[in-house]
């Protein structure tokens, strides 16, 4: 395990700007996940770091050591695909042992063997091992590819959105695997994904990317309640964060330079009432049953609120509402976020 | 879904009657061409008189006297110096004798056949061994002009390879390369590169590219990755071409002709003399005939399933 530090590292495809000025030290033993819409340069980031794309500008190092201009070979990192992870012509048994038979390691078979049950085990796929990796089922795949990710310790591992192909069930199973393994190997790990659960649970810290820019990275809870831009703020929170034109609450007490108030479920109060008791008037559109809670929307002027609500709220289609905000989150009319008072 | 109407699987699927068609005419094509190798194979067996009776026999005794001579070289003696001979060593001075000859050597078929082995096999090897490498390199790498490249690759197969017969000889006889294997399978190779190149680049370039990725981040080089990667998964391209390429220089005549006459003749120009020597022995040339066909059925045979699949051009790989 190692430390891993970019510094300013860009990288283009003709005109496209993947990756720009992308500066990020993740610090050994660090859970890292980057969150970002398709697109933002992701993969590409993780891609750099594994030395399979050369960066046009800016430096790469590994545990101290700067591995900009070398192969991927050398650098140590592992790395799950966000797709066509397995060797489709080999066994499962032999895609597991395959980075440990690479002529650059002369692991002996013996100890081949061993670590491969022991993955095997840990991901409960020993019964497939024989398999041909063709022949089995998305989810069984996507755990022989972290397999293989496992079998070696490497200096960090990147992984792109390995439990994307899985189920809800398998995917908090692997979740929670995942979170168990890193801390009992201490692995340092730079991790993809569009969930936000995934994001909120695993990380160390989150780095939030935009057009291959890192425009905010800390700890969840600080991505989460104290984002640096409207952008940032519309990544994390189930329903999204609601973003109103502070025209249409126009008593809000807002500072300086807002034009938008965000509001999470959290910074909503509302109550059945009359017309002008609240900030904000709204009527309720319609009203969607998850089971153990209502997605609630809301219609606010031209504009509409999702937020959730308690099952037995009592609010229903075509009710009148009055909507007061608790400490929301204000943003400029670029979408930078203007704190408040 | 009505139930009864089809067997189809799929929509894709053709109905039962398209398929009835295609089996007619599938069988009625099987039929037209192999009905000439059957009466090959007949004349093959039968005795020179029976091959050239009319009307053409289909009943008769079988021989293996077109094999005999196809293999041994004989003269003609008197019938009192057979006589004085001791009784014949095997079943072919049997009928030698009963022709009033006797074997006195080996014909040059079998180590012609062997020329033929050794240079189709050897050619495809080179052909295919090249092909592959520079697919590889045009699939993977940004080679400059690449498009060029590939056309002028294959612009070598645009005109009939015979066209450029008379500098190819002039060529080979100053190299001294004319009637030498190497020459030949230099030859062959040259011809069959090209369609190798194109086969194979539609098979690399369907390989995913993250499957070497994964294995030099595994701790590969690029050339172990493409051996433990690339290669088993071409697999099935590698054969398709290598058949191709194989037909080719098994069956190619023109060039042998004009190339060979001694140490590297092949048997496709080696059969016709056959004709030649002492009146039309028919059984003979199509007991070559017959022999020459059977390394290509073995080696398509050992490869169909990669065959089937390659000529589908990678649509249906897994
Ligand atoms: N090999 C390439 N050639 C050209 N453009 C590329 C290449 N790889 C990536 N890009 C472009 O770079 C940008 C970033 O791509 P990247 O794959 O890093 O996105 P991502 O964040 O991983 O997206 P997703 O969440 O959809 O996987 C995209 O605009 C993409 O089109
Ligand atoms: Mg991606």
């Amino acid at each position: 395990m190692a430390e891993v530090v970019l510094e300013g590292v860009g990288k283009s495809f003709g005109a496209v700007k993947a990756v720009a000025d992308l500066s990020l030290t993740i610090a050994d033993g660090e859970f890292v996940v980057l969150l970002g819409p398709t697109g933002a340069g992701k993969t590409t980031t993780l891609r750099l770091v594994a030395g399979l794309e050369k960066p046009e500008a800016g430096r790469i190092a590994i545990g101290g050591r700067d591995v900009t201009r070398e192969p991927p070979a050398a650098r140590n990192v592992t790395f799950v695909f966000q797709q066509y992870s397995l060797y489709p012509h080999l066994s499962v048994y032999d895609n597991l042992a395959f980075p440990l038979r690479s002529p650059a390691r002369r692991v002996p078979e013996p100890q081949i063997e061993e670590t491969v049950r022991s993955v095997a085990r840990l991901l409960r796929i020993e019964d497939k091992l024989k398999n041909r990796a063709t022949q089995l089922s998305g989810g069984q795949m996507q755990r022989v590819a972290i397999g293989r990710a496992l079998v070696r310790s490497p200096s960090i591992y990147l992984m792109d959105e390995p439990l994307s192909s899985l189920d809800a069930k398998l995917r908090s199973e692997l979740r929670v695997e995942l979170k168990r393994i890193q801390e009992q190997l201490g692995a340092t790990i730079l991790y993809v994904t569009h969930d936000q659960t995934e994001a909120m649970t695993l990380a160390t810290r989150i780095g939030v990317i935009e057009q291959g820019r890192l425009i905010q990275i800390g700890s969840p809870r600080e991505i989460y309640e104290n984002p640096v831009s409207a952008y940032v703020a519309s990544r994390l929170g189930s329903p999204g964060i609601n973003l109103l034109p502070l025209a249409l609450a126009p008593t809000l007490a807002a500072p300086h330079g807002a034009t938008t108030v965000g509001a999470r479920t959290e910074h909503l109060r509302i109550r059945r009432a009359a017309a002008g008791t609240g900030a904000v008037t709204g009527q309720v559109n319609w009203v969607e049953h998850l089971g153990d809670q209502n997605h609630l929307h809301v219609s606010v002027g031209d504009r509409s609120l999702v937020t959730l609500s308690d099952p037995d709220s009592g609010l229903d289609r075509g009710d009148t509402v009055a909507i007061d905000f608790v400490r929301p989150l204000f943003f400029d009319a670029a979408g930078a976020r203007v704190q408040a008072g | 879904m009505s139930a009864g109407l089809t067997t189809a699987h799929s929509v894709v699927e053709p109905g039962r009657l398209s398929k009835r068609i295609a089996t007619i005419v599938v069988v009625l094509y099987a039929v037209l061409t192999l009905l000439p190798l059957g009466w090959i194979f007949l004349t093959s067996l039968k005795s020179p008189p029976d091959s050239i009776s009319y009307p053409p026999k289909v009943v008769f005794q079988p021989t293996i006297e077109g094999y005999c001579n196809l293999f041994t070289t004989r003269s003609r003696q008197t019938a009192d110096y057979i006589k004085s001979l001791p009784p014949p060593s095997g079943s072919c001075e049997q009928i030698a004798r009963d022709r009033n000859m006797v074997v006195v050597g080996t014909s040059n078929y079998a180590p012609r056949f062997l020329n033929s082995l050794i240079i189709a096999f050897g050619s495809t090897f080179c052909a295919v061994t090249l092909g592959t490498l520079a697919a590889y390199g045009f699939s993977r790498f940004k080679v400059p002009l690449a498009d060029d490249l590939l056309f002028f690759i294959l612009s070598t197969r645009m005109m009939p390879p015979i066209a450029v017969a008379i500098p190819i000889y002039l060529m080979y006889r100053e190299l001294g390369l004319s009637d030498t294997k190497v020459g030949m399978i230099l030859l062959y190779t040259a011809v069959n590169v090209s369609l190798a190149v194109w086969l194979l680049k539609g098979f690399i370039d369907e390989i995913p590219r993250e499957y070497e990725e994964a294995a030099m981040i595994d701790g590969y080089t690029r050339l172990q990755a493409f051996r433990k990667v690339v290669l088993p998964q071409a697999a099935t391209g590698i054969a398709a071409t290598a058949i191709f390429c194989l037909i080719f220089a098994w069956n190619e005549y023109a060039f042998a002709v004009l190339l060979t006459s001694g140490e590297a003749q092949t048997a496709p120009p080696f059969i016709p003399i056959i004709i030649g020597e002492g009146g039309q022995d028919w059984p003979a040339v199509a007991a070559g005939t017959t022999l020459f066909l059977i390394p290509i059925l073995v080696f398509t045979v050992l490869l169909r399933k990669h065959l089937l699949r390659g000529i589908t051009f990678g649509a249906v790989r897994k």
